[in-house]
């Protein structure tokens, strides 16, 4: 069984690993025909129960530069909406030949689940709030890339760490390279014993000062009525990146979003378009780290024998 | 005519263990004592050189999913999944469907166990209509009927007035209220214990408040009416602490928890283990430790299993939509003597009398005691016996133990309730 269900469990070795191959698939999309014969032959399907455009796009993409037959199912329009369990559209998925299946779920631990059940490999492209290893992946790779190393960094993560998979997923990748990690947001987002994995700063400025890398967390504005922030308006003051918190950080940290942004909420508009802002550079490196984890995936002798 | 042979007679914690013969004739024991004549013509000779012969157990919460889900258990299924552990009385709660909420449905309980069970079933009536938590049921009624308890079990009597209420009524007759504890605000959307575990999977998690507030609430319910309330499938330190100072209070407060509790934390979980979503969640090695000294005290009156059988479907599945709940007949009392016994000195008695004696002093029934002239309820146990708890050794209709995997120490070999062999080394004969 070959899966990559989150970070957690990855070895520091395996990272490193996607992230050299990802260099050198970032060198494919670069080229004018950004086409390999890499996955030819094998059949790649994506199944997603949220709405998502970059991730999904961003799989497929990297599944047909590198040649494979690719699948996307739409749960509004599939046997889900007839009552079709989750097994059973595993099971018909593999009677499909599937090889390689990329999952996204709002539970936590489905794609876990589907991993005990099947015989292609899965994908996690977010798990309800679990991992989203992909994007941890890829953050690391554009911090590799900027600053030349992932390792022995000082880096912020802010907002909504309790609902956040890429807050997880980054908090288990970066802590195996002996990073010094920092979480910030209201105190209605920051789950227990979080403690035990990073530092919580008590304000955003002591969070973000002296920071190489700032990741900033997309806010849900649903979790509003549930009683975890107050207002978008008392959210952007208190934690957002805005212009006065860009006193307290230097001209080389980079500023990192996973997008899709919520302007005016999360971060200015004017932070975003800053020198030291990688969040377009971030989506680009997708397709490259989903480029090598989809190789490696489909590899005898890949990560995950 | 059964002869048991040089067995180590454990009733309670009071008794020193000694080794006897216990002779059964029809259903009463009718004589206990050293180097009793054999005549295998006429008797069944059972010889527990070795073993310990103790009173069979009570269970004052379990499921037996009958009528309703007869897919995951039912009656006869459930209780020889009872007789597999040693239990030969069980208390089966009335979240089935339609709901144990009426004179009818406890009546039908008690006739069904009649016609399939060979061991005494006890019905619990809900505390309210159809377990809404709105109307109280027909109370009086039910205890007419047999009913020898009320809870809403599975659900919280969120709306204290009528919780007070219940309590109150209760009164009239002499019925405990089991309280199934969960601020279902705080717990809403839930999956596991809030804490470390929650943190590092992204499973929602539910704050061990959830459970301690109600039972402070109840607590202070049951204070001020003189009621006798019962709290069920304590997991909770803060749980343990609050019902030690109403016991102080001299509040008439009795409580259970489950072997799982005492055994287990929120780490099963790891690595999405549905047969460890339970409700309560497992807890923290703290509350672990908590619980047993509260067994060790006395605050913990007793021992349920809250045997919650579930269809494969209902676990092999996300595990958001994972059903609540572990099966726990069959390894009840090896659970306690591995985890109490073995690793925390528990003397072997305290261990009968959490399976015994305590439970049947919570719903007011006679003690069950190994005594010339008493029913012959007992079961042999050989207490050296490692077994690894696996699906297919299983009794019951599902096979949802989260101890599926583990090691345990002490097998219950024998059962006989009222003079009939109902599992006999090993071998279920009913």
């Amino acid at each position: 069984m070959k899966h990559l269900l989150g970070l957690r469990e990855l070895s520091k070795e395996d990272i490193i690993k996607i992230l050299n191959l990802a260099k050198d698939m970032k060198t494919i999309l670069k080229s004018e025909t950004k086409k390999t014969p890499h996955l030819q032959g094998y059949s790649v399907v994506t199944l997603f129960y949220e709405n998502s455009t970059r991730t999904r796009t961003s799989f497929e993409l990297a599944a047909k530069f590198m040649s494979a037959n690719t699948t996307s199912i739409s749960v509004q329009t599939s046997s889900v909406q007839k009552g079709e369990s989750l097994l059973d559209t595993v099971k018909t998925l593999e009677a499909l030949k599937t090889d390689v299946l990329i999952v996204r779920h709002s539970f936590s631990g489905v794609p876990h689940f589907i991993a005990k059940n099947c015989s292609f490999s899965v994908i996690n492209a977010g798990d309800g709030m679990n991992e989203h290893p992909t994007q941890a992946l890829l953050d690391m790779f554009t911090i590799r890339e900027r600053l030349g190393t992932i390792e022995k960094l000082k880096i912020a993560i802010i907002g909504d760490i309790l609902h956040s998979r890429v807050a997880r997923s980054n908090i288990w990748g970066l802590s195996k390279f002996d990073n010094q990690i920092t979480v910030f947001g209201p105190q209605t987002l920051i789950p227990p014993y979080i403690e035990n994995f990073a530092e919580v700063a008590s304000s955003l400025e002591e969070a973000v000062s002296g920071k190489d890398v700032v990741i900033d967390l997309r806010i849900q504005l649903e979790r509003q009525k549930r009683g975890f922030i107050t207002s978008k308006q008392e959210y952007y003051k208190f934690y957002g990146l805005n212009e006065g918190i860009m006193r307290y950080i230097s001209g080389s940290t980079l500023i990192m979003h996973p997008g899709p942004v919520n302007r005016g909420v999360e971060i200015s508009s004017e932070v975003m378009q800053l020198p030291n802002s990688t969040i377009d550079e971030q989506v680009t490196n997708g397709i490259a780290v989903r480029m090598a984890v989809l190789y490696l995936c489909t590899r005898k002798e890949g990560i995950y024998r | 005519m059964i002869l048991i042979k040089n067995a180590q007679l454990v009733n309670s914690i009071h008794d020193k263990a000694e080794k006897v013969d216990i002779l059964i004739v029809d259903d009463k024991i009718e004589k206990i004592g050293k180097n009793i004549e054999e005549n295998p013509d006429k008797m069944i000779i059972i010889d527990a050189s070795g073993k310990y012969v103790m009173p069979s157990f009570t269970d004052i919460h379990c499921h037996l999913r009958e009528p309703g889900f007869e897919y995951k258990e039912d009656i006869k299924s459930g209780s020889r999944s009872a007789v597999a552990g040693g239990f030969t009385t069980i208390c089966c709660m009335p979240n089935t469907n339609p709901p144990i909420d009426n004179r009818a449905m406890v009546a039908y309980i008690k006739y069904r166990a009649r016609e399939v069970s060979p061991i005494e079933v006890l019905p619990v009536g809900a505390i309210t209509k159809g377990l809404s938590g709105e109307e109280l049921a027909e109370i009086g009624f039910m205890k007419e009927e047999g009913a020898i308890a009320i809870s809403d079990d599975g659900k919280c009597v969120m709306n204290a007035n009528i919780m007070r209420n219940a309590l109150l009524y209760s009164k009239d007759f002499s019925i405990p209220v089991i309280s199934h504890c969960e601020d279902t605000n705080l717990s809403e959307g839930g999956q596991i214990n809030l804490g470390h575990v929650s943190t590092i999977t992204g499973l929602r998690g539910i704050p061990r408040e959830a459970e301690s507030i109600i039972v402070a609430r109840d607590i202070l319910l049951a204070k001020e009416t003189k009621a006798h309330l019962h709290i069920t499938h304590v997991s909770t330190k803060e749980s343990v602490r609050l019902i030690k100072m109403a016991k102080e209070w001299g509040v008439n407060v009795t409580a259970d928890t489950c072997p799982h509790y005492i055994s287990l934390t929120e780490e099963e979980v790891l690595g999405f283990n549905t047969n460890a979503k339970v409700n309560p969640p497992l807890r923290t090695q703290e509350d672990v430790e908590a619980l047993i000294e509260g067994l060790k005290e006395g605050v913990i009156d007793c021992i349920s299993t809250d045997h919650a059988p579930h269809h494969k479907d209902e676990k092999n599945v996300e595990f958001n939509l994972a059903a609540s709940g572990t099966i726990g007949f069959e390894t009840a009392f090896s659970v306690l003597f591995t985890y109490l016994v073995e690793k925390n000195g528990f003397e072997l008695g305290k261990v009968v009398e959490l399976l015994n004696q305590n439970p049947r002093k919570v719903i007011g029934l006679p003690p069950n005691v190994i005594r010339e002239g008493q029913k012959a309820n007992l079961v042999i146990v050989d207490l050296k016996k490692k077994w690894e708890v696996r699906e297919e050794n299983i009794v019951s209709k599902s096979k949802n133990s989260v101890f599926l995997g583990k090691l345990l120490t002490s097998y219950v070999e024998t059962v006989i309730y009222n003079g009939k062999i109902l599992k006999k080394d090993g071998v279920l004969n009913c």
